[in-house]
């Protein structure tokens, strides 16, 4: 399949979470599925050394032809970041946000040790959400883990917040592209992964 | 997750440059691989042992990396290619066999992957192994994008052979990690057969050509290395991984390879320069396509390299230069010498603006000055914003081992130490670990270094010394360092955190799991007997049984003979939870119990003990679990002093 013009060259994408959420396995979805559309795709996971819990960034980087792109994302350059969590969100679009920018968010605290400790504060989530909205043009900010429980497991957390990216109308992907994807790589779990990829793209039409 | 090892060509699927490098490994017809783990190399191997018996491939995790390499030179002199993959550290373990077996040169492609990682994002420092390419005659290549680490590392094995040497292929974890569209090729045919003949001297027949030294005198084979690798400098020069973009005379010509050759060329195009500067880029950096940058030099008045950690291509070319004929003008160089690269560190998109922009002398604004408003509108909340160190994972047993061993030293009063070693175990030297570790080198450096503090005692010498290496980074270096110890009555007592799991970089197996890279049977070695056999006295504790460990740790501190050894034994969490799939316990705060600030326990559970499913809840003044985090493993019920956290099994 031939990929189509961007609105932008490349197009700049991050996901923000935490080890552990699913990052890895998003952007991952998400590259193939730009892949199968004949687009030039350039995924880098900012996890650092830990296996959970640290903060992990996904930047991936769309151009319709040419050559793979440098890793990172340059600052100020996102042009849409998902957030899996409340404050890597805010971290990403302190750094990589503009006033353009658009913010899909799932507005499920995990507490760093910091705050665990009680050595530092986490912002109250009204003020997140608040923050969330100065530092974006649009904001899209759901309970995307409530839903996930409610369809039996937090794991459908990062797919339904997928749904919610695919809804929101920034990525050259439908849902029929996504479907494709999740069908070829977890042809086992398809079904409730499908629930919950439509449940995030009604949740943005809705919102 | 990605299927490498799909034959249909002209098809493009995502992979990381990892997954490239064993793409191209497959498409070049190997026949043999062995890796030690260690980030960013791991998912090479991680890649082709799930496969590597449907391709007809024998692969192995070894224990270190210089066995590793060693089985991979018997294939090759036994006509089969072999790959051998590992961090830039490794290189280090392999030196001594690598430097010989490039004198005597191989018989069927071998070729080391080495993935450096600049800024040592995640090793113990950000060493450079083109140097030691250059040092041992080894051609380097150095690719810049996921399709170039399978099309170069399929080049590598040609070329190996054509030069009858080791070749190198050379990542960075910037490469190694990011996915990146790739074009496939044929697998060829697979009929492989192993030998070992064709080993004879031409001189002497009886003599094999693959002894070093002896009668074969070490000078006459440096000869013949250097005779093989003239060969080199031609093939680089015809090389199509080396290219030019820009206008035929550049204002400034920029030299780079690898990643930053692709922040070079975006960073000329958000400069919008593309019109007055040009890019050379490098595939292959050594030996230099001498002819091709000489063609170039000439061209501009000003020369900047761009590459990673060492100077490498910088010196090379202005060595380069000094060489030319004395007609031909000299250029100006920039780089790391006159201090426009960063000399540490990674590279990245705006250090490569930020040093063009400044040998160019011209103004550049970033995306960020732009919008003013919005910039401290995000810097005020950046402030806000808690930040996420490191810790180990809810559950991990070393959390555990590391708050006995610094219960222990308290106890036993004589300002004891830890002496630490690579892995997750290197957390100790950080908060999770209680911060208990003091020295950190490198792979079996805890246990060396430990059997030296235990000499100092006839130079008054009175701290106990505790030497702590994980399961895997006993096996790979800690064991002669043990016996060194034993041999020679050293006083130190070795801590072995044995979690079952090469864990920091991904769980893969190890002798101590029994199973083998492939997943097949192998032969369990056990750390206990192996360290029975030196006669010294072994315990061996769960971590998770404070008291016990605690008790056993002092015991052994106090004793004035020589090495000891306890196994802290439990499989890490995440292990434990892939097989189990559900908590070993309920855990709870019980709220009465709990007394908070007023307890004189100081927060222990939460302040000290620190483990991320037990939070403090700031409203209630109490500790509560976090039951989204919590891997009910029950360890904080024995540390609050006023047993004030419930387990209950499940
Ligand atoms: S749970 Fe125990 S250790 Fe933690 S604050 Fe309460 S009393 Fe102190
Ligand atoms: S039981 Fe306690 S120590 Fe274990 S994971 Fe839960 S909170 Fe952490």
């Amino acid at each position: 399949m031939s990929a189509e013009d961007l609105k932008k060259e490349p197009l700049n994408v991050i996901i923000a979470g935490v080890g552990g959420q699913g990052n890895v396995l998003m952007s991952f979805l998400i590259g193939n599925a730009l892949v199968r559309r004949g687009y030039v795709v350039t995924v880098f996971d900012n996890y650092g050394a830990s296996q959970r819990l640290g903060a992990v960034a996904s930047h991936i980087k769309i151009s319709k032809e040419g050559l793979q792109n440098s890793p990172l994302l340059h600052e100020g350059d996102a042009d849409v970041i998902v957030g899996i969590e409340p404050i890597e969100l805010l971290r990403n679009l302190s750094q990589f946000g503009n006033p353009e920018v658009i913010a899909v968010a799932n507005l499920r605290p995990v507490y760093p040790i910091g705050v665990i400790s009680g050595e530092v504060e986490y912002p109250e989530l009204d003020e997140a959400s608040a923050a969330i909205r100065r530092l974006s043009a649009q904001a899209w900010i759901i309970n995307a883990t409530d839903e996930a429980l409610a369809l039996g497991n937090p794991i459908y957390t990062n797919v339904i917040l997928m749904g919610a990216l695919i809804g929101s109308g920034v990525l050259p992907l439908d849902v029929m592209a996504m479907e494709e994807v999740l069908k070829e790589q977890l042809p086992k779990a398809f079904e409730i992964n499908k629930v919950a990829l439509h449940r995030g793209v009604d949740l943005v039409k809705a919102g | 997750m990605a299927h490498i090892e799909i034959d249909a060509p002209g098809t493009t699927q995502l992979l990381l440059g990892n997954e490239a490098i064993a793409r191209g490994a497959l498409e070049a017809g190997i026949g043999f691989a062995t890796a030690y783990p260690g980030t960013p190399s791991s998912e090479i191997m991680g890649t082709l042992a799930p496969i590597a018996k449907k391709m007809g491939i024998y692969a192995e995790w070894s224990i270190n990396e210089m066995v590793a390499f060693e089985a991979a030179s018997a294939a090759s002199l036994s006509n089969i290619r072999a790959l051998s993959s590992m961090k830039a550290n490794g290189v280090n373990v392999i030196a001594d066999f690598l430097v010989n077996l490039q004198m005597t040169g191989i018989r069927k492609g071998l070729v080391l992957v080495v993935c450096d990682d600049p800024g040592g994002m995640t090793s113990s420092n950000e060493q450079d192994t083109r140097p030691i390419a250059k040092w041992l005659n080894i051609p380097m290549l150095e690719p810049s994008t996921a399709q170039e680490c399978k099309d170069m590392t399929k080049r590598a094995f040609e070329l190996s052979e054509e030069l009858g040497m080791v070749c190198m292929v050379r990542s960075v974890t910037y490469l190694s990690h990011t996915r990146g569209n790739v074009r496939f090729g044929r697998l060829p045919e697979n009929k492989k057969v192993a030998h070992f003949d064709d080993f004879y001297n031409i001189d002497d027949p009886r003599q094999s050509r693959y002894t070093c030294g002896m009668q074969f005198h070490p000078y006459k084979q440096s000869e013949e290395l250097l005779k093989r690798f003239a060969k080199a400098p031609e093939k680089c020069e015809n090389s199509p991984f080396n290219s030019y973009r820009g206008p035929e005379i550049p204002e400034l010509l920029i030299i780079s390879s690898g990643i930053c050759w692709t922040y070079a060329i975006e960073a000329v195009s958000i400069l919008g320069l593309q019109d007055r500067v040009g890019i050379l880029k490098l595939g292959t950096t050594w030996p230099l396509p001498e002819g091709l940058v000489a063609r170039y030099l000439n061209k501009s008045d000003k020369v900047l390299c761009i590459e990673e950690i060492e100077p490498f291509v910088e010196r090379s070319v202005m060595e380069l230069a000094a060489s030319l004929p004395p007609d031909q003008p000299r250029p100006t160089f920039y780089g790391k010498r006159s201090g426009h690269v960063r000399a540490w560190g990674e590279q990245n998109l705006n250090l490569a603006i930020q040093s063009i922009a400044s040998v160019m002398d011209i103004p550049y604004t970033s995306r960020q000055s732009q919008d003013l408003e919005y910039r401290r509108a995000a810097q005020a909340v950046a402030q806000t914003l808690p930040a996420r160190p490191l810790t180990f994972c809810p559950g991990c047993p070393h959390r555990a081992s590391f708050w006995a061993i610094k219960i222990a030293l308290q106890l036993d009063g004589r300002n004891g130490f830890v002496t630490g070693d690579i892995g997750c175990t290197a957390m100790g030297m950080i908060s999770p670990g209680s911060f208990q570790v003091r020295t950190y080198y490198a792979m079996g450096g805890g246990v060396g270094v430990a059997g030296g503090f235990g000499h100092l005692g006839q130079f008054g010498f009175q701290q106990p010394v505790i030497a702590v290496c994980g399961d895997s980074t006993f096996f790979h270096a800690s064991i002669p360092g043990l016996i060194n110890g034993v041999w020679n009555q050293s006083n130190f007592t070795l801590a072995i955190l044995d979690n079952s799991a090469t864990a920091m970089t991904g769980f893969q197996p190890h002798p101590g799991t029994g199973i083998t890279a492939t997943g097949d049977p192998g032969k369990k070695v056990s750390i206990e007997a192996l360290c029975r056999s030196l006669g010294i006295h072994v315990e061996i504790c769960d971590p998770f049984d404070l008291n016990t460990t605690i008790a056993t740790l002092l015991t052994m501190m106090r004793d004035e003979g020589p090495a000891q050894v306890v196994i802290l034994r439990r499989e890490c969490e995440l292990v434990r939870e892939r097989k189990e799939k559900r908590n070993p316990f309920r855990v709870y705060v019980n709220p009465e119990r709990c007394i908070g600030e007023s307890c004189g326990c100081n927060r222990l559970c939460t302040r000290v003990f620190s483990c991320p499913g037990l939070v403090w809840d700031r409203d209630a003044g109490k500790a509560v679990i976090d039951e989204a985090v919590c891997v009910g493993c029950g360890l904080c019920a024995d540390v609050c002093p006023r047993g004030a956290i419930v387990k209950e099994a499940l």
